[in-house]
């Protein structure tokens, strides 16, 4: 059955990846000429023309394209000119960092999210409940770098409690996750508070009350399963979105993850290092659906892959 | 005909009225963009006006603030509030123009996708799911390389990845729709392809539609805004709220009130968007989600 998901998995991947790697190479090859930005500047015309044709610029698009995905078959994924290397370990040096965060955040959404969902299904209409509709309303209006910004302002300037920029601590994980958890915990309250109370309904649960089980053993064990797998539709999404939104929080904490490099890679134009930025994010994009699907299964046994 | 329209608006204005959120989301809007559109008629101070012997003035209630400028001023010493006011226009003007080409774009591929199948179908939405891969932020920074800066290409960037939202709805809804008794009717009636579409399918799609690209010109905002921010969005002499909280952030170890505003101003206006959406949503299509 794992054969099967595997099987599926490659078969909506290679499609996908194609058609990415295609909309780089066009993007890439829109930009421009990217020896202009290369040679030093007193070299001449003819030393730039040189360039041109030892790298194929000159010729016509399709023959560039085909060569490009010769390349990236061979698993030449091209040099980075801002680094001087090859561009494939300048993205993955940055992978661990953008992981812990993204991981951080996770959790942070959870931890207040669970909750706080939980609370409002329970006191459901009540002034809690409005409380938390309204933060979850909030926390999908903030835009996420002011909420950096702020917590900078109170913690880093104002309190003086907390590392602001860089990596290298737990300290300095903390703002970062928080600004971009809290922009998750919203929706993740609200599709916990809504499957919850989807769940309480139900008549399997009548019948747990009916045995005398206690309220809380109900909440927790019964239904919060139900509200299981949509939560993990999301969250899945979410680490998705997190991989790519991390752009602008790192690039404001200074986080040293890829967002901040695929910054940096676009202000220099460093085409290699976007290309593979991309096409690695793609590839994790990807995984993750085939994990979340595998998870599908194991909550939900009524599910066939 | 007139008069079921005119009963059906009132009951529309009835609805909102006596939702609190939805009129609160309603009201909030409709107060920014009306600043918006009088922006150059509101007794307010020149936003590009430079002085250097005003520079970073505090908001009136802090210890040394004028009456002159509310909100205070920011590095240059342009006036904060009278900058709020004119970056409203950026906004919404980004915001509706992205939603309405993106709108378009999927609507049209996700009738094509959805009505034709097959082959069509499939490649249409493997460039979806290919383009759904790529972190939306990424993806726009690369277009934006392309496109340039500016309030025009702007738009072209951020519809460039957000047809795809509005393709999948769409093709989902026309799906639900298509085998539905009154399309085979129409259908045996010869009705051709594309009047079926306008006049049956269309306006079934409409309300889902309607609710999503409500809510999408929040997060488009959200979106001009971050590019903005880094510096790929709106250019001076135009202003945006992201263009200002990021010089806010170069002085923010001294002056709270530069970054603090433009981001209140920004959550404020999506916030309201989002609750006018929500009841919307409620209103016209208790079916989503």
């Amino acid at each position: 059955m794992i054969l099967r998901a595997l099987g599926r998995f490659v078969l909506q991947a290679v499609p996908v990846l194609y058609i990415v790697s295609l909309i780089v190479f066009v993007l890439v090859y829109l930009t421009g000429d990217p020896t202009v930005m290369l040679i030093p500047e007193d070299a001449t015309e003819a030393d730039r023309l040189r360039l041109v044709a030892a790298w194929g610029l000159d010729q016509p698009a399709h023959v560039q394209y085909l060569r490009y995905m010769g390349n990236l078959l061979r698993g030449d994924f091209g040099q980075s000119y801002y680094y001087g290397t090859s561009a494939l370990p300048v993205v993955l040096e940055r992978l661990p960092a953008t992981l812990l965060l993204t991981a951080g955040a996770m959790v942070v959404a959870i931890v207040i999210a669970v909750p706080a969902g939980i609370f409002a299904a329970l006191r459901r209409n009540t002034p809690v409940d409005f409380a938390v509709s309204g933060m979850a309303v909030l926390s999908k209006a903030m835009p996420n770098f002011w909420v950096g910004i702020m917590l900078i302002l109170i913690f880093g300037v104002q309190l003086r409690l907390l590392p602001v920029s860089g990596a290298g601590s737990f300290a300095h994980l903390i703002l970062p996750a928080v600004t971009l958890g809290t922009a998750f915990a919203g929706d993740l309250a609200k599709l916990v508070r809504a499957s919850l109370l989807e769940a309480l309904g139900q008549d399997y649960i009548r019948t747990a009350r009916a045995k005398g089980i206690p309220s809380s053993v109900i909440v927790l064990k019964h239904a919060l399963r139900n509200a299981a797998i949509p939560a993990v539709t999301m969250t899945s999404l979410n680490v998705i979105a997190l991989l790519g939104g991390a752009l602008i929080t790192e690039t404001v904490f200074a986080w040293p993850g890829l967002g901040q490099l695929v910054v940096q890679a676009i202000y220099t134009k460093d085409m290699a290092v976007i290309q593979i930025a991309i096409l690695v994010i793609t590839v994790m994009t990807l995984l993750i659906n085939f994990i979340t699907d595998l998870l599908y299964r194991l909550i939900d046994p009524r599910i066939r892959l | 005909m007139t008069d079921m329209t005119e009963t059906r608006r009132a009951g529309f204005f009835r609805a909102l009225l006596s939702s609190r959120a939805g009129m609160l989301g309603a009201g909030l809007l409709a107060l920014i963009v009306l600043a918006a559109l009088l922006a150059d008629w509101l007794p307010i101070a020149n936003p590009t006006r430079r002085s250097l012997a005003i520079r970073l003035l505090p908001p009136i209630w802090a210890e040394g603030g004028v009456p002159a400028h509310l909100l205070g001023t920011d590095a240059q010493g342009r006036d904060i509030l009278a900058r709020i006011v004119h970056g409203a226009r950026s906004s919404l003007i980004v915001g509706m123009a992205a939603v309405a080409l993106s709108g378009l774009i999927g609507m049209v591929l996700g009738l094509i996708a959805g009505m034709r199948g097959g082959i069509v179908d499939i490649v249409l939405m493997r460039i979806v799911d290919a383009i759904l891969a790529i972190p939306t932020m990424l993806f726009m920074l690369v277009v934006a390389l392309v496109a340039g800066t500016g309030i025009a290409p702007l738009v072209l960037v951020i519809a460039a990845t957000n047809w795809v939202n509005y393709t999948r709805i769409v093709r989902a809804e026309v799906l639900r729709v298509k085998d539905m008794d009154f399309v085979a009717a129409a259908r045996i009636s010869r009705v051709g392809t594309i009047p079926l579409m306008l006049r049956h399918i269309v306006p079934n799609i409409l309300p889902a539609f309607v609710v999503v690209a409500t809510l999408n010109v929040g997060s488009v905002i959200l979106t001009e805004s971050s590019l903005s921010f880094l510096g790929f969005g709106i250019q001076p002499p135009a202003i945006s709220w992201g263009q200002m909280l990021s010089e806010g952030r170069e002085v923010l170890a001294t002056s709270w009130w530069v970054s603090t505003f433009p981001g209140v101003a920004l959550t404020l206006t999506v916030f309201s968007i989002i609750l006018l959406g929500d009841w919307l949503r409620d209103h016209l299509d208790p079916r989503l989600p």
